[in-house]
């Protein structure tokens, strides 16, 4: 799909060892559903953070997919938490460790774009302000989908959901996360795909090493929820990169980066493979394209990236 | 060696959490809590407390904050009022639930709307449910002596517990107390327990999804674990009694003996309710007064055998289940019912949002409760 790797930017990921790519802390018995992006993301995430992570996870489509009592399917301590309250459970859990000495402990909200975007949203601002010594993740499908597909303030605009239905889908654009995430001024900020794992885990080697607040907002596709076929997840990811729709980019002490160019492909070609956009009209289309190429001028200003385009 | 200070009952809060030395305290400011809060980052400032303090945006937090950093086994404390305690109730079971000792002050006050800034209990029996132990303190000696009884008995029991003080009367109130070593208090109170299983060494999950039946069992322990706490308080306020010479027992008698009324009452109106009880006697009514200290795990028993003689009770209380009657009374009540020979109680709602509950209101009370009224539906006490 062409695009310009990792690295050709100045990205400070660190790139991946062997030990790294062989390191498997999620375990195949998990109750994700086919194709899910975010069993893959925290899949390639915990390679980047490593045994000595402690998980944190508020309601979400990852409450189920981290397994049922008994069961667990991350070889990592999980504390599961209220909807709202990753962000400061998570400065619960660092104060914690703090307390007793331990420092070589990651400590990991996991939160989906509800637990993010919108009902973690005060708690994760709080956190991010006060520099919290902890990397908060948002796996981001989109919309509500562990309740059946709800908009979050996260669906795209035009986007079908149960609550904006094809007759009056979502109007509103997605709420621009990585830019009030930064805005707060902390240490490190990325987004990252499960399309481009080692990109994915070049981040979070890097937020590793990072002390204070770090935030990395993952795109995670969800088949049922974008309707699309759970054997395309990676193919639909790939083109929410190269289309534009989601810029990979690292915020690494205030500077931003591109870690990958896009390759400038039609944003039909995203757009057809999903059925929840497959009510727009060709003007509908036509006005998603302009905004998706005004967000991206806008990131790669921000950036130093000359646009591509023009 | 313990020494005197006068001190406010915030302040005396923030020298129980000094004593107790907790690992995180997360603080956020509503009246009338916030003097702990703020007397607690002095403590903690001046290096007289090792606590990681966390100043939270709001009591949700707050909670969010001690729930998580107790499952990994940490001491943990907060304090807070009304508004921030309800905020905070969703966590509230989320700590009982997954059986983490977290101790809190709360310092009561009414709940909005219309807002009010006086002390009533309807924002901490509001909670009843919750699965959190709950005692109701009448002085700020009681109140620094109840927090640290509370860590020694939640971390014995795995329950959280709320202390309650009511809000201006005892927050705002400057007392000479007595105010133990921390030698003292370490001698009294153990390290918490650690707690298994949170450990990147030995991962495991907490919280995760479980089956109705599990669930139900784990509710069942809860409640077990609530009858342990009875007898677990009766053995700290002994022990306490032993090491510090200040006896506090679920109910608080006075002059109960020959009574034809007993009056009951919870936090500071009990106080107002001894002196209505002296200038009773002296009228020739015999009438005495129960202070309801501990209000969860409820000492039904305690409460059959001391109300035994009596005739009549007649709660005081600043609560009501709006439809139904006063919260105190209900449980009171359902306490009592299997007796046969057990007394009438009357119900009588007064002193809501902090209006003065003042001696003539008990007595008030107290006359229409020897007449009879106030058994059938809630009577209202000092409303024109």
């Amino acid at each position: 799909m062409g695009g310009t790797r990792l690295g050709a930017l100045g990205s400070r990921g660190i790139p991946l060892d062997d030990e790294t790519t062989a390191l498997e802390l999620l375990e195949p018995g998990h109750a994700a559903c086919p194709g899910c992006g975010a069993a893959l993301a925290m899949r390639y995430a915990l390679k980047g953070l490593g045994p000595r992570t402690f998980l944190v996870i508020p309601a979400s489509c990852w409450s189920v997919i981290a397994g049922a009592w008994p069961n667990s399917s991350v070889r990592v301590p999980v504390l599961h938490v209220p909807f709202e309250t990753a962000a400061a459970a998570a400065s619960g859990v660092r104060a914690a460790l703090d307390a007793r000495g331990v420092e070589d402990v990651v400590v990991a909200a996991w939160a989906g774009d509800g637990g993010t975007f919108d009902i973690g949203f005060q708690a994760l601002s709080a956190a991010a302000e006060r520099n919290e010594d902890i990397i908060f993740f948002c796996y981001d499908n989109e919309g509500y989908m562990n309740t059946g597909i709800q908009r979050s303030s996260a669906t795209p605009r035009g986007a079908w959901t149960t609550t904006t239905p094809t007759q009056a889908p979502k109007a509103e654009p997605k709420k621009p996360i990585l830019e009030i995430m930064t805005a707060h001024g902390i240490p490190y900020a990325a987004t990252a795909t499960v399309a481009y794992p080692e990109d994915l885990i070049a981040k979070v080697r890097r937020a590793r090493r990072v002390k204070g607040f770090r935030f990395i907002h993952i795109l995670a596709p969800c088949p049922p929820g974008w309707k699309h076929d759970p054997s395309q997840t990676l193919r639909v990811t790939r083109l929410a990169v190269e289309t534009g729709v989601f810029p990979l980019v690292e915020v690494d002490g205030g500077s931003w980066r591109m870690t990958r160019v896009p390759a400038g492909l039609p944003l039909r070609e995203y757009l057809k493979l999903q059925g929840r956009f497959a009510h727009l009209m060709e003007h509908e289309v036509w006005e998603l394209k302009e905004a998706v190429e005004a967000r991206l001028r806008a990131v790669q200003a921000r950036a130093g990236v000359q646009d591509n385009k023009t | 060696m313990g020494e005197r200070k006068v001190l406010t009952g915030a302040y005396a809060a923030a020298e129980a959490v000094r004593l107790v030395q907790p690992d995180v305290v997360a603080i956020y400011p509503i009246t009338p809590s916030t003097g702990v809060a703020e007397r607690v980052a002095d403590l903690c400032s001046e290096g007289k407390m090792r606590a990681r303090l966390v100043r939270v945006e709001s009591e949700h937090s707050a909670i969010s904050v001690l729930m998580a950093a107790s499952a990994l086994g940490a001491r943990t404390f907060s304090a807070t009022s009304s508004q921030g305690l309800a905020l905070m109730h969703e966590v509230l079971h989320w700590t009982a639930g997954a059986r983490l000792p977290v101790v809190m002050v709360n310092a009561n006050r009414g709940l909005a709307a219309p807002w009010v800034l006086g002390p009533d209990h309807q924002d901490s029996l509001s909670q009843r449910d919750t699965g959190w132990m709950q005692v109701y303190v009448a002085s700020g000696q009681e109140l620094l002596d109840t927090v640290v009884q509370a860590y020694r008995v939640a971390e014995e029991v795995l329950l959280p517990c709320l202390v309650c003080m009511d809000g201006f009367y005892i927050s705002h109130t400057a007392e000479p107390l007595e105010v133990p070593s921390e030698e003292e208090v370490a001698a009294f109170l153990p390290p918490p327990p650690p707690r298994p299983g949170l450990d990147p060494n030995s991962p495991a999950a907490m919280g995760a999804l479980v089956d109705g039946a599990t669930y139900g069992r784990i509710r069942a322990l809860e409640h077990r674990a609530m009858a342990e706490a009875e007898e677990a308080w009766a053995r700290a306020e002994e022990e306490f009694a032993r090491a510090f010479g200040r006896s506090y027992a679920a109910l608080e008698g006075y002059r109960v003996e020959g009574a034809e009324l007993l009056l009951l009452a919870m936090g500071t109106a009990a106080s107002t309710a001894r002196a209505a009880v002296d200038s009773l006697r002296d009228q020739g009514v015999a009438v005495g007064l129960v202070r309801l200290r501990r209000f969860r795990p409820f000492p039904s028993g305690a409460l059959a055998a001391m109300v035994k003689g009596a005739a009549r009770v007649a709660v005081l209380e600043r609560s009501i289940s709006p439809g139904h009657q006063g919260i105190v009374a209900s449980e009171v009540r359902a306490a009592l019912y299997p007796a046969p020979e057990g007394p009438e109680v009357s119900g009588f709602v007064l002193g809501m949002g902090g209006q003065d509950v003042t001696p003539e209101m008990v007595e008030e009370a107290a006359k229409a409760a020897l007449k009879g009224e106030g058994r059938e539906e809630v009577t209202w006490v000092g409303l024109d």
